[in-house]
């Protein structure tokens, strides 16, 4: 099919209705890029199902599953196996946000990456529910403002990282806007991966995260560079590879003010939430320390 | 287990001979000969047999299907609607809680129009926790988009199966289809069945095909965001596709007819001519109730029954029809609906052109025979819902 202003590229056209400076449009377009274009996706509730377009209007050019909440990965299991036994090898690509993936999709998730279905699951963190208007969810990070926490999120966000790795699923692999090369490269792995792939993609949200709309791919780069955010992968029995720009950053992180300061939901943060984050880099430091020679990508 | 897989060289078996099974073990060998490709299912009280039947089938190769044993119902529901998004032949099965965890996923698969197909072996809702059988959970999901069948012996979960299959996927219709069977009164019984040669069925359901099936070379969104001005077209399309259930649905009972020989209707009647008293109800009770009829005319009362096979959409017409003659009209309900009688005995009172006599019964594994049946239509007042069990002292 072909559609006015078509982009060469991928599959993900012009005129969607994604926020200006939508770090989750950005990466997600650039994966779908490496997808063939007999892919199928499948989208749970999320802003990926919104900046599709309106009905009768849409901005992806492959077909797109839409389904509820907690059924993005099962839904694309169904996709998936049915696909198979047509011997039809269509590549499935399930793009949900972080609270349909850690939160009530969670139990799907597992399932799904314990059956080993053969797609891949693109998560696009933008800690938070953006799409309801920027609510608290799992993955929301220590003292960042939102609208169910008006004075900031107590605690730590959950590791979804290690949930998945502990499934050890074909591949797995971290990745943010601020680095497309990395990304697509990943993305590339994760759909020539033999089994359930998940790739987790920082997504810097400027509405709900109150930073200016060019300002994503900065911010997605300071999550790397303060070792808050690290850039690794790992495939089925194999460890993990931690990428260049996070050695170098998890040997010599930046203050995780350079992060915390361009953002207004950190507004209303303490030096206590601060210090939380602080000692997450140090986690980071000390978890993928045996990591960082390994690398060669 | 099911007594089912245990049949040697089922093929080689000839048609028109019985068999011995029970209501899951019909089912999960309706899902065998109906060559279903995509099965997901999650282990619920009474229907885990079906799904243990098919995988049976699946595993020692008589059935080629790809089988997903799923985290839980509602990803058995979600995982076989997007194969069936992919135009598989698809099949699930649950009960009770899980068709409630489904709910999400019920609603969804009905506004996709996926002619999805799931036995329901029909089970009370807790608390307090009760393992035996009501009807309440199906109907439950009565406005959902979902066509609705109750069995009432063996031979007719399985037959239902097949005519389940073909009235969905009727490209009129293209909406998913619910196969009731009464949990363990049915479903754990066994009895007689004689089973439909494969070729027969295939000839007799054709390929599954739906319209808007996933194309890459058409890339197409589905159930995408839609506003005001559009959402009620599709809400009005899926009330128009049921309207036409009736008729394709007599059309499906006339041509497995001509397959098997056994006649079935959208409400199927028993010594209803001359009926003072219509008895009316669901499944296996109402199957009951006709030893009940024949006992209540050897006492003098001209009895009958009305047993509508098609739930959902609710037979109306034909209900008022069959019972038009009839002094007194007595609903047999397995359901509540708290504040509003039995969930059936709405039905039927709104159909005809009498007050109903509602009797909730059966509910939960109560034992109701066919002597306490003649007891029930004694007491039943038109007008108003008594409770079998009486008054609680």
């Amino acid at each position: 099919m072909t559609w006015v202003h078509e982009q060469e590229d991928g599959q993900v056209q012009k005129g969607h209705p994604a926020c200006a400076g939508c770090g989750m449009v950005l990466g997600v377009r650039h994966i779908l890029a490496e997808a063939s274009d007999d892919s199928v996706a499948v989208i749970p509730a999320s802003c990926a199902s919104v900046i599709q377009g309106v009905y009768p209007y849409t901005a992806f050019d492959v077909p797109v599953v839409n389904t509820a909440f907690a059924a993005g990965p099962s839904t694309a299991s169904g996709v998936e196996m049915a696909l198979e036994q047509q011997d039809d090898d269509s590549d499935v690509i399930v793009v949900a946000g972080d609270g349909g993936t850690t939160d009530i999709g969670l139990a799907s998730l597992s399932g799904v990456l314990e059956r080993d279905h053969d797609l891949t699951y693109v998560l696009y963190d933008n800690e938070a529910y953006s799409n309801t208007g920027f609510q608290k969810s799992g993955r929301t990070p220590a003292g960042a403002r939102t609208t169910t926490t008006p004075t900031g999120r107590t605690g730590r966000q959950k590791d979804i990282g290690e949930i998945v790795k502990a499934h050890d699923p074909a591949y797995m692999a971290t990745a943010t806007p601020g680095d497309i090369e990395d990304l697509s490269r990943k993305a590339s792995e994760a759909i020539e991966a033999d089994g359930a792939s998940f790739i987790h993609l920082l997504a810097p949200c400027p509405p709900g995260w109150n930073i200016a709309t060019d300002d994503s791919v900065d911010v997605a780069r300071a999550a790397v560079d303060t070792g808050l955010w690290v850039l690794y992968e790992r495939k089925r029995g194999g460890d993990v590879r931690v990428n260049r720009q996070s050695v170098d950053a998890l040997q010599d992180p930046d203050d995780v003010e350079r992060y915390v300061e361009p953002q207004g939901r950190f507004d209303t943060a303490g030096e206590a939430d601060v210090e939380i984050l602080r000692e997450q880099v140090e986690d980071n430091r000390e978890k993928f320390a045996e990591h960082l020679e390994e690398v060669d990508v | 287990m099911s007594n089912a897989a245990a049949e040697p060289e089922p093929d080689e078996q000839a048609e028109g001979e019985a068999r011995i099974m029970t209501g899951t073990g019909a089912i999960a060998r309706a899902v065998r000969d109906v060559n279903v490709d995509a099965v997901a299912a999650y282990p619920i009280t009474p229907q885990t047999e079906i799904v243990e039947g098919i995988a049976e089938y699946v595993e020692t190769g008589e059935l080629d299907a790809a089988f997903s044993r799923v985290e839980s119902e509602h990803s058995a529901l979600s995982s076989v609607m997007g194969a069936a998004q992919a135009n598989a032949r698809t099949f699930t099965a649950t009960a009770s809680q899980g068709l409630l965890y489904m709910s999400e996923m019920v609603w969804w698969t009905a506004g996709s129009r996926l002619p999805v197909v799931m036995a329901i072996a029909n089970r009370a809702l807790g608390p307090p926790w009760n393992i035996w059988g009501s009807h309440t959970d199906a109907l439950s999901q009565r406005d959902s988009g979902w066509i609705q069948l109750f069995a009432s012996d063996v031979q007719e979960a399985y037959d239902l199966m097949l005519a389940g299959y073909r009235i969905a996927e009727d490209s009129d219709v293209m909406l998913p289809m619910m196969v009731n069977l009464d949990g363990f009164t049915l479903a754990h019984t066994m009895q007689p069945l004689r089973t439909v040669p494969r070729p027969a069925i295939s000839d007799y359901l054709g390929e599954p095909a739906v319209p808007h099936a996933i194309d890459v070379d058409a890339p197409r969104g589905y159930g995408a965001f839609t506003a005001g001005d559009n959402f009620w077209k599709f809400r009005r399309k899926m009330m128009d596709a049921m309207e036409r259930v009736p008729d394709v649905t007599r059309e499906a009972f006339a041509e497995l007819e001509d397959v098997t020989g056994r006649e079935y209707d959208l409400v199927h009647e028993y010594r209803t001519d001359d009926a003072d008293v219509a008895i009316v109800g669901l499944g296996t009770l109402a199957h009951e109730a006709e030893v009940a009829a024949d006992l209540l005319r050897e006492e003098g009362t001209a009895a009958g029954v009305v047993r509508p096979q098609l739930y959902t959409p609710f037979p109306e017409e034909e209900v008022r029809t069959a019972v038009a003659d009839a002094e007194k009209v007595v609903v047999l309900d397995r359901s509540t609906s708290f504040g509003r009688d039995g969930i059936v005995t709405r039905e039927v009172d709104r159909a005809i052109d009498q007050d109903a006599a509602g009797v909730i019964a059966g509910i939960g594994g109560q034992n109701v025979a066919y002597d306490d049946i003649v007891r029930i239509v004694g007491g039943a007042t038109p007008g108003e819902t008594v409770w079998f069990g009486g008054e609680i002292e």
